[in-house]
């Protein structure tokens, strides 16, 4: 427990990806079954336990603390897991000692027991309510301030130190010579303690079986389309669909070996998200892999991103959620039917065999997101500026530019070069006057290098800035160096890595800053909230007072928001 | 009958005066004559008329200020009595930093001890804390909260020491304190078996020939050249904490951001900080060693001066000990040290960090988290992960 506990403290602080691979590797090469498995299973979020809860911890500290000195800490750390770790009385403490001066070192009892995370993870799956308690203070008494950190961070299921499921199982792969990708591919026949694995990408045994009739297949994905890829490009060598602003998905169906059907969906990275939508793995009346977008249609109109973004991420999904966004599945690719793997057959090809399967499955909320038919690049500029005007209709809102295939590509893993481009329709730009900077983290932990933007609106005396967004990039080294030098010398306050800078309508630095779009946000002063934000252009130029109103935000607002509201029809 | 305790020890805007022995005791202005329990620039300050202070004190006050930081000076045995005015006080060390010392004062069968800044846990670079018997103790409460439990500082540099190993093509760049906190993560190192070069920022320099010259053994510490500063892959680097956010550490190779402080035990603190590896390393008592000295010195009487004074009153109070808050402003050494406003870009020349004086602005030891800009900045852009997304 020990070990794992100091591997989540590090990986906690550790910003970088590369450095986090290597401590997982490094972890894993140094750690024995099944101590390594159990690990493993927690950083895949693989672990469930029926009874162990975090009101339990909170009950154990309520009756071992000063209720006065459990309130200070609290209120002076700032986090419930973490002060309850640092604060626990574990026998020993001076400041438990009983009164009567008995002394508490130097004691003959048996030294505390620190349990093994196999231990830990066994004794939560099995032990009892009324029994868990007392586990659970044993182990708290017995574990160092990081091992209780670690363990109350196991019972809530919720580790957060910034690695996913994908980083650890890409950890256990560089053991050995192995891919991630044929890591996921065997994954979901597995059970922790993951010993077969582990023998596997350490060379001692056989690849595992994907137990998996449904498994995940790592996704194809696309590169940027630069302007000057054109002149390399040849039109008649690709075809056009639109990119949708939805979020990619992966669903695959087939049949357990009791003959029954096992549906998944996954999102782009491998994980699994069936259990959010029931309504769409009820639509899987396939066998094979599909590859699409999750969207929110409503009378047959696609929704916009910010209406998506409500079905996401809920705990419960309740049919009153389902009825308000129903979710829908518009599908661009194929990559299996049946047990035929299509990956390799030209994308032309597999585009037919997409079209034959919605057909046959003939159902409204898995549909076919169209090609966009062009001739040549200046057909696809202007298809790209108004979709409307080429069989978009109502949905040409959700779309966000297009993607450009290769006729010819195959389906392959990753981001390889030279087969599939995105073309993002031109972000919106707004000019915002600088308000904060914010100090950055690893390479820019020196620098001032995330700044909070604001615009002019109406304020009770007069014209005031009001933030709207925050951007961290799009900005050269250079610029970074300049920008940061414009935050220290024009602050005004500092509130810890954070400093405010001079604004006015005299003074001040504009940013011209693009966005992809806007949603409203009862978080923010000024109600807006921007996707990707980012520096486009400083306008050292530009007198802060020239810099753009809200109102100018309030009309992109309003473009998107011309959806179908829920439930209509009970209101009216 | 005994004096009431008032009468030797009381606050001015100074600091603690002893109107019997008319002096006062780490005063935070020039005063006429000041007895000064340690280096640290919060307590031991220039332009006194005379100062009071153990050898090592003394010596470390001429490195800091000029052998001219005071009128005359008086070099205080440890553990011996001198007479000052009506009251006899007496030096004992106190755990913290090289020559650090606790002060009783004693008149009229009463007696006070000042305890300065102390520790109970092992310092290979200083004296070990002796405990005095008194009826009032003055104590600190930087870490007087709970939550506070220092760990074993092996433990500590063994996370630098396997780090270093981990990533042997990148920098370790340390900040600590450079009177005390610097020496003792040396020591600490040579103990584990380090025996590479530990290379220090400028501003250790003077203070740890100091202690080497105080027959502390530290090993080889050579300065780090600026212009070398590219080729110290896999070395450890020891800076003053300002500098492990300046552009100075940014050009060793992939620097490691490491921070030593009591305060790391504090995630949010450690983050804030940017630090990447966070050693629990104080040289202040945590909240079960101020609690075990204030039992064992046997004083009925407790003031807190600075700190977490609200948490450490509390205690004493529900266990039968009376006590009070002296709010004291204008100390804690291991509070933030915020960097100036105009740091060079190029950092080495920086005056305050070659003094080695980081410590001396007033900390705010208070705030859990720093206040938010009122303006509550949205969030950056969400991960959709929609096709083809590149971000």
């Amino acid at each position: 427990m020990n070990r794992f506990a100091a591997l989540l403290d590090r990986l906690g602080y550790e910003p970088r990806r590369n450095a986090k691979l290597r401590l997982l590797t490094d972890y894993f090469r140094h750690t024995l079954d099944p101590e390594r498995g159990y690990a493993l299973a927690a950083m895949t979020g693989a672990l469930m336990f029926k009874e162990a809860k975090p009101g339990l911890i909170r009950g154990l500290v309520e009756e071992r603390t000063d209720p006065e000195l459990f309130r200070m800490s609290y209120h002076y750390v700032g986090d419930l897991a973490e002060t309850v770790a640092l604060i626990w009385p574990a026998p020993g403490h001076e400041s438990v000692a009983p009164a009567d001066g008995t002394p508490t070192i130097g004691h003959n009892n048996p030294p505390p027991h620190v349990p093994t995370l196999t231990e830990v993870i066994e004794t939560l799956a099995t032990t009892s309510k009324s029994d868990l308690p007392a586990r659970v203070a044993g182990w708290m008494d017995a574990l160092d301030e990081t091992g209780r950190w670690a363990l109350i961070k196991l019972i809530t299921r919720e580790l957060r130190v910034g690695v996913s499921a994908r980083l650890a199982k890409t950890a256990v792969a560089q053991l050995g010579q192995i891919e991630p990708d044929e890591v996921e591919l065997v994954w979901h026949g597995l059970e922790a303690p993951y010993e077969d694995l582990f023998a596997w990408v350490e060379g001692r045994g056989e690849k595992p079986e994907s137990g998996n009739p449904a498994p995940f297949r790592p996704s194809m994905l696309s590169h940027p389309l630069e302007d000057e890829d054109f002149a390399k490009l040849e039109a008649s060598e690709f075809l056009a669909e639109w990119k949708w602003d939805g979020i990619r998905l992966q669903a695959a169906s087939g049949h357990g070996s009791d003959g029954r059907p096992v549906r998944r969906i996954y999102s782009r990275t491998g994980e699994d998200v069936s259990r959010a939508f029931p309504d769409l793995v009820e639509a899987l009346d396939f066998e094979g892999a599909i590859d699409g977008e999750l969207l929110i249609v409503r009378e047959g109109r696609v929704q916009s991103f910010n209406v998506l973004q409500q079905r996401l991420n809920r705990k419960a999904v309740t049919p009153k959620l389902i009825a308000e966004f129903p979710a829908h599945l518009r599908v661009y690719d194929i990559l299996f039917e049946g047990e035929e793997d299509l990956r390799a057959l030209p994308f032309a090809e597999r585009r037919k065999r997409l079209e034959a399967l919605v057909a046959r499955l003939d159902d409204p909320r898995i549909d076919l997101s169209p090609m966009v038919p062009f001739e040549t690049w200046e057909d696809l500029t202007a298809a790209r500026a108004d979709p409307a005007s080429v069989g978009a209709g109502p949905d040409a809102d959700a779309i966000e530019g297009c993607m450009i295939k290769r006729a010819n590509s195959p389906y392959l893993p990753g981001r390889p070069k030279g087969y599939w481009y995105k073309w993002k329709r031109d972000p919106y730009l707004v000019d915002a006057v600088m308000m904060y900077g914010q100090r950055g983290h690893g390479k820019r932990s020196s620098f001032y290098s995330d700044y909070t933007f604001g615009v002019w609106r109406d304020g009770p005396n007069g014209e005031e800035l009001v933030p709207v967004g925050k951007a961290y990039h799009g900005f050269t080294d250079e610029e970074l160096v300049k920008l940061d030098r414009f935050v220290r010398n024009h602050t005004v306050k500092r509130f810890g890595p954070v400093r405010e800078v001079e604004y006015g309508k005299d003074r001040g630095l504009v940013l011209e800053v693009a966005f992809e779009g806007l949603q409203r946000s009862t978080r923010h002063k000024s109600g807006v909230a921007m996707r990707f934000p980012r520096i486009n252009r400083i306008r050292w130029d530009k007198p802060a007072a020239e810099a753009d109103r809200i109102e100018t935000l309030e009309k992109i607002l309003e473009r998107g928001e011309q959806e179908v509201h829920p439930l209509k029809d009970q209101e009216a | 009958m005994a004096l009431r305790s008032t009468d030797i020890l009381t606050q001015t805007p100074q600091g603690l005066y002893c109107p019997l022995g008319d002096f006062h005791i780490d005063p935070v202005r020039p005063v006429k004559r000041a007895l000064i329990t340690h280096g640290h620039s919060d307590h031991a300050r220039s332009g006194h008329r005379t100062v009071m202070a153990t050898r090592e004190t003394l010596r470390i006050m001429g490195v800091r200020y000029g052998e001219d930081f005071a009128g005359s000076t008086q070099e205080a045995t440890l553990r011996e009595s001198i007479r000052v005015g009506d009251v006899t006080v007496r030096f004992t060390p106190a755990g913290h930093v090289l020559g650090s010392a606790q002060i009783a004062i004693e008149a009229g069968g009463t007696r006070v001890v000042v305890s300065g800044d102390y520790k109970r846990a092992e310092d290979p670079t200083c004296l070990p804390y002796e405990v005095v018997p008194c009826d009032v103790f003055i104590t600190e409460a930087t870490f007087g909260l709970p939550v506070f439990r220092h760990p074993d500082t092996r433990g500590e540099v063994r996370k630098l020491l396997d780090s270093a190993a981990l990533f042997p093509e990148r920098a370790h760049i340390v900040g600590a304190y450079a009177l005390g906190k610097a020496q003792r993560v040396m020591a600490l190192l040579r103990e584990e078996g380090y025996d590479q070069p530990i290379y220090l920022h400028g501003a250790m320099e003077r203070l740890t020939e100091l202690y080497k010259s105080e027959g502390i053994p530290l090993g080889e510490t050579p300065k780090v050249v600026a212009a070398e500063r590219s080729k110290l892959a896999g070395a450890i680097v020891i800076c003053p904490p300002s500098s492990i956010q300046d552009l100075w550490s940014r050009r060793f190779p992939d620097p490691v951001t490491c921070f030593a402080s009591g305060w790391m035990r504090v995630r949010a603190r450690a983050r804030q900080k940017g630090v990447e590896l966070p050693l629990v390393i104080s040289d202040h008592s945590d909240w079960d060693d101020l609690c075990r000295t204030i039992r064992e010195t046997g004083a009925g009487e407790v003031w807190v001066t600075h700190g977490q004074e609200d948490a450490l009153v509390h205690w004493c109070t529900t266990h039968g000990i009376r006590a009070r808050p002296l709010h004291m402003l204008g100390y804690g050494d291991e509070g933030e040290a915020e960097e100036p406003a105009h740091p060079p870009l190029e950092g080495e020349g920086r005056e305050q960090s070659e003094r080695g004086g980081v410590e001396t602005q007033p900390p705010n030891v208070r705030a859990a988290t720093p206040p938010r800009p009122s303006a509550d900045p949205p969030p950056q852009g969400e991960d959709k992960g929609g096709q083809g997304d590149a971000a």
